[in-house]
């Protein structure tokens, strides 16, 4: 029963520094590290202590409010530093790699023949389960729960970000493994979502819709808005493409080998380097790409929109697949708010030629502008395909109006489908963080 | 152009954070934000922003609204001048002479409006803690654009203050006001000093004095005497009336840059046309009287409409914020303003009512548009729920 999706609003950001499409291996991280962060809502309680040896696979920490959601070791070796901040949050827990790639060993399943309770426990306990997303909220799944269905999206729009399809490119038995192991977990269909012409078309187990359209119609969320919208009290879950395979290698090998496929981007990173690089789950950005001069250069894990912002020497994001270089904006530019000015930054605005110009476009970090008062109406629904209305949901998120934001769709919506919001909004209004903070709020008051 | 950067960077010091002019940095900002588009960078949310920003947006509807202030000042010197020199033509005044006499009238009017309205904002902002925001760029230009030349300047200035203090401020500031600044401060002189707003002497400079007529069309249908001008007369704005807004074809113009780069909603504007020519043609089936006879395609194009429907009717804070509720707001924007002319003529500007009247309830209209989303959200739940029980 597969439905091709065609999204008509968005907008496709068209910039320079994309990657090679060719995969090499990265140099190994002489440190990885697991950053608590990276799940968000996740309060850590640790089982291992500074100066621990763990293998690949064994739990560093769990979750204090489901304790059976783990999180594990991605390398062997010592754990070296437990880096605490204010109220002795954690903030990172560093493992220092042996070299060796020892894992536990949970023994092989057949995920064609195996039950849902043998993949949920395998699931949880060898540490994959992090990579499961449930909506609403987006953050990771509740152990208990069972979706009504499970979205993977395969096909990508984010502007610069590491191409699912060519990461996937030599992993596709253990990713059909993955999808045949998720499938026992729900009640409904595990839906594959692809651009047209993929290689992940015959994949079984799964629905697989094809989807076309400008970004953001490779966000998870549009596409369950567009299939199987989520209503209050229901749940769906969203696992990385990249993440299917890893969980289908736990399948075919018994053991927890999270690989991450990094497509390194971005006008800053050197052209040479510019291609795909196989590592492990929590490398260090150095690894990738040495010492960067971050006063001119920002690193972001991640795409332009959603990515997170790293200082040198910390680890990637546990989710992201991309890694982008681009130079810090700050620099004054004289008279920049004159119409018809200064087209080569993208645009989606009528009062700049950007969009009629073409071509791709050096970007940096510079606002553009200042914060104002929301004033301008009607461009934040161009670039959001949802039958929602976003500036009424970001009022009612502001105001932390609970039954108004239940109404207006909040538990259709994450941070990342607003991102092109924050991107062309006149009023420099940080969309992402307010629908966060009303995510948020939602946890704590609803569950 | 380093100096000027240098220059800016040593004037800015004193009022940087923990110094001594810390609470008047918004005054600053305001004039070094408006040389130089700051260096800010994201820091958080999307690492890369769009170009556009508030004053570009802001900016663009002043240049828009160019063309009606040009052939504004032309007209207002135009229209005084030919009866003044006894001609029999409007377009006979040497064009150069018309324009320089319209300007001098009508740049002391611009001044008013910018100085007070800019010092209230000002305070405000310092007040409040936050930068000036740019609504009052466009906003002091219509106010002088929407007023009769001879208005006295303290009418214009208490006016104008009455509008950004009560019709702005009052609500939060830029962005949560109900109703449209510039209509109200228009709509305060009219109530406050209907003398100087209203009637058939006042539309042309030095119009109560003898010799001088200043009637508008309105006026003169209101009173039952048949038209002079011609629809190509009116079209143009060859005709008397409030400073910018007679001339339909200059509006275009304006309404043509607005929509082009999306900084005016075309279904306002389109739909308010709409509105009106529907009520006009409505009208016209009847025809009782002078002003019920008065051909549809004339309403387009006398009086005030274009120029309230283009700009006074899509500022986006005022008029409703959904997509499909500026159809109908825009719509019953033009549809009520023929109306409230037709019926009421002891008003010379219906639209300017109505647009006031629809600001009020476009939150009623948006409440009905996202109530329709929000309940195809909860039909969507129910047989989400009915599905489940039947499974």
């Amino acid at each position: 029963m597969s439905k091709d999706i065609r999204v008509r609003k968005g907008l496709d950001l068209k910039l320079k520094g994309e990657a090679d499409k060719k995969i090499v291996n990265a140099p190994q991280s002489s440190i990885y590290a697991l950053k608590p962060a990276d799940f968000h809502a996740v309060v850590p309680k640790l089982v291992l202590k500074e100066g621990a040896s763990v293998k690949a696979g064994e739990t560093v920490f769990y979750s204090k409010y489901d304790e059976k959601v783990k999180f594990a070791a991605p390398v062997s070796g010592t754990i070296t530093e437990i880096l605490r901040g204010a109220k002795r949050r954690i903030l990172e827990v560093k493992i220092t790699a042996n070299g060796t790639n020892d894992a536990v060993n949970r023994g092989k399943l057949n995920p064609a023949s195996a039950s849902a309770d043998q993949v949920r426990s395998l699931l949880l306990e060898s540490g994959c389960w992090p990579f499961i997303i449930q909506r609403p909220y987006s953050i990771v799944a509740n152990s208990e729960d069972t979706p009504k269905s499970i979205f993977i999206s395969a096909y990508t729009t984010a502007p610069l970000a590491g191409d699912a399809e060519v990461i996937l490119a030599d992993k596709k038995e253990a990713f059909q493994a993955g999808v045949t192991a998720l499938s026992k977990l729900t009640t409904g269909a595990v839906h594959l979502c692809v651009g047209k012409g993929s290689d992940l078309k015959n994949i079984k187990d799964a629905e697989v819709h094809t989807v076309k359209g400008p970004h953001p119609a490779g966000n998870v969320g549009v596409q369950i808005h567009k299939l199987d919208p989520v209503n209050i009290g229901e749940r769906v879950w969203t696992v990385g493409a990249e993440d299917v395979a890893t969980i289908g290698n736990l399948f075919l090998t018994g053991e927890f080998k999270p690989e991450r496929t990094i497509a390194l981007v971005g006008t800053d990173a050197k052209e040479s380097d510019r291609k795909y690089y196989r590592t492990v789950v929590g490398a260090n950005v150095n690894s990738i790409v040495g010492t960067v001069d971050t006063d001119n250069t920002r690193i972001i894990s991640g795409d332009v929109l959603t990515g997170d912002k790293l200082s040198n020497d910390q680890p990637l994001n546990f989710y992201n697949n991309t890694l982008t270089l681009i130079p810090e904006g700050n620099e004054y530019a004289l008279l920049g708010w004159l119409p018809f000015t200064r087209n080569n930054v993208p645009s989606n605005a009528g009062t700049s030629f950007s969009r009629l110009l073409g071509g791709k476009r050096k970007v940096d970090t510079n606002l553009n502008g200042e914060e104002r008062a929301l004033v301008v109406t009607g461009e934040m629904e161009e670039v959001l395909p949802m039958d929602i209305y976003p500036l009424q949901l970001i009022k009612a998120c502001m105001s932390g109006d609970i039954e108004k934001m239940e109404n207006l769709g909040i538990y259709e919506v994450a941070p990342e489908d607003f991102a092109l919001i924050d991107f062309t909004n006149t009023s420099k209004l940080e969309a992402q963080e307010v629908i966060r903070l009303g995510l948020d709020l939602m946890i704590t008051e609803v569950g | 152009m380093k100096w000027v950067r240098n220059k800016l960077d040593q004037a800015r010091k004193p009022f940087e954070p923990g110094q001594k002019l810390e609470k008047f940095a918004p005054a600053i900002n305001a004039f070094d934000t408006f040389l130089y588009t700051p260096n800010h960078t994201t820091k958080k949310g999307a690492h890369i922003r769009d170009v556009v920003d508030l004053k570009r947006t802001m900016i663009t509807v002043v240049f828009a609204l160019v063309p009606a202030l040009l052939f504004g000042m032309w007209n207002t010197g135009a229209q005084y001048l030919y009866q003044d020199m006894g001609l029999d033509n409007v377009t006979d005044v040497p064009f150069w002479d018309a324009f320089i006499e319209g300007a001098l009238l009508v740049t002391p009017l611009i001044l008013v409006s910018y100085i007070v309205g800019l010092t209230i904002e000002f305070i405000f902002a310092i007040y409040r803690g936050h930068e000036v925001n740019e609504g009052y760029l466009v906003t002091g230009m219509l106010i002088p654009m929407i007023f009769p030349v001879d208005i006295p300047l303290w009418m214009l200035a208490i006016s104008v203050a009455f509008a950004v203090l009560i019709g702005k401020e009052a609500f939060g500031g830029t962005g949560m006001n109900i109703l449209n600044p510039a209509l109200t401060a228009r709509a305060f002189a009219f109530f406050a000093y209907p003398l100087y707003m209203s009637g058939n002497a006042i539309w042309v400079h030095e119009g109560a004095t003898d010799g001088i007529s200043g009637e508008t069309i309105l006026g003169t249908l209101a009173q039952g005497k048949s038209v002079a001008y011609s629809f190509f007369d009116a079209a143009a704005g060859f005709i008397p009336g409030s400073v910018s807004e007679t001339s339909t074809i200059a509006v275009l113009i304006g309404a043509a840059i607005l929509i082009l780069t999306k900084v005016g909603s075309w279904r306002i504007i389109l739909s308010g046309f709409a509105g009106a020519a529907i009520m006009g043609l409505i009208f016209n089936a009847f025809g009782l009287n002078a002003l019920m006879e008065f051909k549809w395609y004339m309403h387009l194009v006398v009086g005030g409409l274009s120029f309230g429907i283009v700009f006074m009717a899509t500022d986006p804070v005022s008029a409703a914020q959904t997509l499909k509720g500026k159809w109908i707001y825009g719509f019953l924007c033009g549809f009520f303003g023929v109306m409230i002319r037709v019926f009421n003529p002891a008003y010379p500007e219906g639209i300017m009512l109505a647009i006031l009247l629809m600001n009020v309830f476009a939150p009623t209209i948006d409440h009905y548009v996202v109530q329709a989303n929000v309940n195809k959200r909860k039909k969507r739940l129910s047989k989400a729920k009915a599905k489940l029980q039947t499974a």
